[in-house]
Order: C-alpha cells, then sequence, then structure tokens
C-alpha cells in the first residue's frame, strides 16, 4: 500500500517534470530548468514559469480532482461505472462555466466562473444521488447519468444558441472540449482553493466507503454516520469537479479509468484507493496532456478529446463484464 | 443486568404498525431466537432496535450515540453484501473500526479478535481470497466472522444461518450458543425452527408485528401457537441431546 503510493508519486513527479519540458519553444532540459528556478534568460524564463509551470500544476490537480472525485462515487453508490464525466457532473459543471462566462459575470468578478460551476456540479450530484439513491443498481446510476448529461447539453445548446456572439460560441466550443493549454497562474489560484476544500473532504470519507462495502445497515452498525459520509462526497465532487470544469473543461474518462486500474493493487478497498486515485489520475491527466503536445504539436489536440478516446473503450469493456457478471 | 431493554417499541408504516407495542428484556447469557412468519417485522424491529428506523416506546439501544452503539451491539443484516473484491481478513477487519481511532492502523488487540473470528467461523484457509469469489454459503460466514471480530455484548442478527450447508448452520448456531454461555446476548431471527428449538435458550414469537409468545423454547413451539401463527403442525421429542423439533404438516 505504502509503496504503491511511493512508485505512483515517483510516476507523477517524472510525468509533471516531463510535462515542464516538452513544448513548441524546443529549449533543453537544462536551460528550461535553470531557467525556471533562477529566472536566468528572460524568454526562456517567461515560457517556463508563466506558461509550463502553471500547465504542468494544472495538469496534476485537474488529475487529481478527477481521479479522488471517481474512487469517491464508486465507493459511495458501490458501482465501478460511476464517474463524474459519465453521469452527468462534468457537463453540468460545464454548463455552469459557460452562462457565468456569456453572462459576463466571470469577467465581472473572478471567483464566479469556478463558483458557477461548482454549483452546476452540485445540483448533478444532487440529481444522481436523488434519482439513484445510494443503493442504486449500474443501470439506474448510468440511466440517471444520462438524463442529466441530455438535459446539460440541451441547456448548453441553448445558452450557445442564443448568444449573440458567433466568435464567443466557437471559443466556448473548443473549451468544452477539455484542454490546459494557454493557461495561467490565474487558473490556479482560481481552482486550488476549491480543490483543496474537495480534496480533504473527500479524504475524511476513506473509512466510511470502507464500512459502506457491507451494505449502510451494516456501515451504520458500526457508528458510521451515513448522512456526513452523504454530505461530504455531495460537496467534496462538487467542488474538485467544479473547479476542475472551470478552469480546464470537460474532461472525462479519468475516474473511471484511474479506480479501475488502481482496484487490484490496495485489495478493492475503497479507503485506500482514494489518495492511489488521487495520484492515479494526476499521472494519466500529466501523460495526456504531453502526449497531446507531442502528437500534434501544431494543431491543439484537445486533452478532452485524448481522454475520450482512452476511456470510452475501457467503459465498453467494463459494461460488457457487468453484462456477463449479472447474466 | 441487562444487554437489552426493550419498553412498547412502535414501528409504524403508514397507518398501520409493523412492530407494535414490543416490550423485552435480554441479559447476559442468553441466545435469543427471534422466529415468526415472513412479514411479522423481525427486521423491522431489529433496524428499530439499532435506531435506523422512526419509532415510538423505549430501547436503551437506540438511546446511545452511534459510537456506543457500536461497541455494544453488532449487527448482521439479512441482506449480505459485498460491494468489492476485498480479501476475507481484510473484510473481517471491518468489524474493528468501532474500536480504531480515527487514523490508526489495526493494533495486535485488533489481529488477534480478528484471527479468532476466522478460526471460529473456520475461514482460515480463504483469509487471503477476494470475498466476492466465495460462494453464498461462506460469504455468509465471512460476514457472522466479520461481526464476531467486533466484539461486542450483544450480537443481532437477521438470518445468518440461511442458505448456509448443514454442518455450517449447526456449528454457526453452535458458535452464537456458545457466545452467549460466555456471558454475552444473542438475538437471532429464524425461520429454521428446529435450530432455534435446539440452540435458543429463549424463543420470541412474532405474529402481526407483536409478540405472541416469549419464554423457553418447548414452551413457546406449543402446537396451539403454532398452528395459530405458523399453519403448522409438528412433532416435537425431549432428547439427551436436546429438543427435536420437526413441523409434520400444514393445518387447514
Amino acid at each position: 500500500m505504502t509503496r504503491l503510493l511511493l512508485i505512483l508519486v515517483l510516476i507523477v513527479a517524472a510525468l509533471f517534470a516531463l510535462s515542464l519540458l516538452v513544448g513548441p519553444a524546443g529549449f533543453g532540459p537544462a536551460q528550461s530548468l535553470d531557467a525556471l528556478l533562477t529566472g536566468r534568460g528572460e524568454a526562456v524564463a517567461l515560457v517556463m514559469r508563466e506558461i509550463r509551470l502553471p500547465r504542468a500544476l494544472l495538469g496534476a490537480m485537474v488529475g487529481a480532482s478527477l481521479g479522488l472525485s471517481g474512487a469517491a462515487l464508486q465507493g459511495y453508490l458501490r458501482n465501478p461505472l460511476a464517474e463524474p464525466g459519465l453521469i452527468g457532473i462534468s457537463s453540468s459543471a460545464a454548463l455552469g462555466a459557460v452562462i457565468a462566462l456569456q453572462t459576463g459575470l466571470a469577467a465581472a468578478f473572478a471567483a464566479a466562473l469556478p463558483l458557477a460551476a461548482l454549483a452546476g456540479a452540485l445540483v448533478a450530484v444532487l440529481l444522481v444521488f436523488l434519482l439513484a439513491g445510494p443503493r442504486g443498481g449500474s443501470l439506474t446510476v448510468i440511466l440517471a447519468g444520462i438524463a442529466i448529461s441530455a438535459l446539460a447539453a440541451a441547456l448548453l445548446s441553448l445558452v450557445l444558441n442564443l448568444s449573440p456572439n458567433p466568435f464567443a460560441v466557437s471559443e466556448t466550443v473548443f473549451w468544452m472540449m477539455g484542454s490546459l493549454a494557454d493557461r495561467s497562474f490565474t487558473h490556479v489560484w482560481l481552482a486550488l482553493p476549491f480543490m483543496v476544500a474537495g480534496w480533504i473532504m473527500l479524504a475524511l470519507t476513506a473509512r466510511g466507503l470502507d464500512a459502506l462495502t457491507l451494505g449502510e445497515d451494516a456501515a451504520g452498525s458500526l457508528g458510521l454516520s451515513l448522512p456526513r459520509l452523504r454530505l461530504l462526497v455531495i460537496l467534496g465532487t462538487a467542488a474538485a469537479v467544479g473547479a476542475s470544469t472551470a478552469v480546464a473543461g470537460a474532461i472525462g474518462f479519468v475516474g473511471l479509468v484511474v479506480p479501475h486500474l488502481l482496484r487490484p493493487f490496495v485489495d478493492g478497498r475503497p479507503g485506500a484507493l482514494l489518495p492511489a486515485s488521487a495520484l492515479g489520475g494526476a499521472a494519466l491527466v500529466l501523460a495526456a496532456d504531453v502526449a497531446v503536445r507531442l502528437i500534434l504539436p501544431d494543431r491543439d489536440l484537445k486533452l478532452g478529446v485524448v481522454m475520450a478516446f482512452v476511456g470510452a473503450p475501457l467503459f465498453l469493456h467494463l459494461i460488457y463484464k457487468t453484462r456477463r457478471a449479472t447474466a | 443486568m441487562s444487554l437489552l431493554s426493550v419498553q412498547t417499541l412502535t414501528v409504524m408504516r403508514g397507518e398501520c404498525p409493523v412492530v407494535d407495542h414490543v416490550s423485552f428484556d435480554v441479559g447476559p447469557g442468553e441466545c435469543v431466537g427471534l422466529i415468526g412468519p415472513n412479514g411479522a417485522g423481525k427486521t423491522t424491529l431489529f433496524r428499530a432496535l439499532l435506531g435506523f428506523l422512526d419509532a415510538t416506546g423505549r430501547c436503551d439501544l437506540r438511546d446511545r450515540d452511534a459510537r456506543a452503539r457500536a461497541h455494544h451491539a453488532a449487527w448482521l443484516p439479512q441482506a449480505r453484501e459485498i460491494a468489492w473484491p476485498i480479501p476475507v481478513e481484510t473484510l473481517v477487519t471491518l468489524g474493528r473500526i468501532p474500536h480504531l481511532a480515527a487514523g490508526a492502523r489495526p493494533g495486535p488487540a485488533d489481529r488477534d479478535a480478528i484471527a479468532a473470528a476466522l478460526e471460529r467461523m473456520e475461514l482460515t484457509d480463504f483469509a487471503r481470497r477476494p470475498a466476492t469469489e466465495l460462494s453464498g454459503g461462506e460469504q455468509a460466514r465471512v460476514l457472522i466472522a466479520r461481526a464476531l471480530a467486533q466484539d461486542t455484548p450483544l450480537i443481532l442478527a437477521d438470518e445468518p444461518v440461511a442458505g448456509l450447508d448443514p454442518a455450517h448452520q449447526i456449528s454457526a448456531m453452535a458458535e452464537f450458543a456458545r457466545i452467549a454461555a460466555d456471558g454475552r446476548a444473542v438475538v437471532v431471527s429464524l425461520h429454521d425452527l428446529g435450530l432455534a428449538a435446539r440452540y435458543c435458550t429463549r424463543l420470541i414469537l412474532m405474529h402481526r408485528g407483536r409478540i405472541e409468545a416469549d419464554g423457553p423454547p418447548r414452551d413457546v413451539l406449543t402446537p396451539d401457537n403454532l398452528a395459530r401463527v405458523f399453519g403448522v403442525s409438528a412433532y416435537m421429542l425431549e432428547t439427551e441431546a436436546g429438543l427435536v423439533f420437526q413441523p409434520m404438516g400444514v393445518v387447514p
């Protein structure tokens, strides 16, 4: 367990360094790190400190938030298919963010963007819990997610449809595909407080999620407060996913892929899966963000698109496995 | 000294009382069998005792806060849920949660309780296997071991032996009887009246939410009670090995 976390920390550190060193400017590694640490070489230092460092930081933060939220949602709903992107939380957060952008609220007041995204995410989590119930089977959870995603997509289309400015529309559409390109420290500071709050809340659910393996009644008889656990999962997920979506757009499948891959290494324990998934999510998003820069360096390939290519086949595989298990 | 004290406990579902003015006390040394036909209110009574349902009347277990309750009573629900492929030993460790401080790892006392619970349920050889890969009966034993590891003065179990093979039904009931004989108490709901007659020191017969009879097995399993509540007749014999009970026919 400790060894797994150590290995994951090393992987995240390596990918973080790689993310700092890959980019169109083409500096040498020694020159880049020197500029980053000492500030020598003005242009290089500027690129390193104002473009690549915030991009790498956001990659790690967004990945950790999405991985952690996925693991917590799966643990709470006791369903390996629950994921912020698939059950409509990311798209609802995107809806909130787009409303803040289109109404000019985000321009008037910087925290409006993450707050609006958080509100969108909160509504979606509440709806999923309400529709699927904490005991909801795979089918109910996925159906609730489809309904919420469809509603969020319709409302997003409506906002874009009614938008008076065609440039803002195309910008928003690209933003929604999810990307870490051209982000600055403003985005880091905007998202960090909400993410940290979400991480703390989700970290506090570990023992409760372990107990919930036995069902709600058994968990309750072990001295666990289910209302407190539910509140922590709802608010923690909304804060983490809302802030991620506000700065990076909708990036799906991280919360599905990472817990699925890491579950065997923590003996299936949902509590131990939380820190592992946070680190795994950071590694996956950093790796994908390096990949988009290497695959098509001059076409601005979107991170959300790459993640969907990785995640969707795995999702199909999981559905196939679930079907076989219940057949 | 009593380990569980219940006075006029009533649970309503809409207008209809599902548990109706139920009163009883359970003391150390008692292995109480809760019997009654389907829908008699056994599960509802258990859940009300643990504070999971709104109820009127008094129950000392309900009055405790969640943590104190977890130290006093272990609860084995009828639904055998194991959501993730957790190894058997790790699952049994969940029973130690009430004894662990926030963030603490299981210590020597916890490990002893876990090893003892695994041994009593004959699960030591399964300790490393994922619980979800075991058969239904084996999973039931794993969950019983989890409740034993909680190491509480009182154990409440809702049909713990349903679906077990005869040998493990007998060993599980013998284990409950032994725990009671150690000075603790067990309340277990059962449909197998033969097991109830043989291993319980006392039976509580429920019918339509009320307690119809409460006492030693031979006083509760009377032909009149059996015909009225279960609609069956039975053969009963006092032997050297204990009371032998076998339902024989349906009473019209």
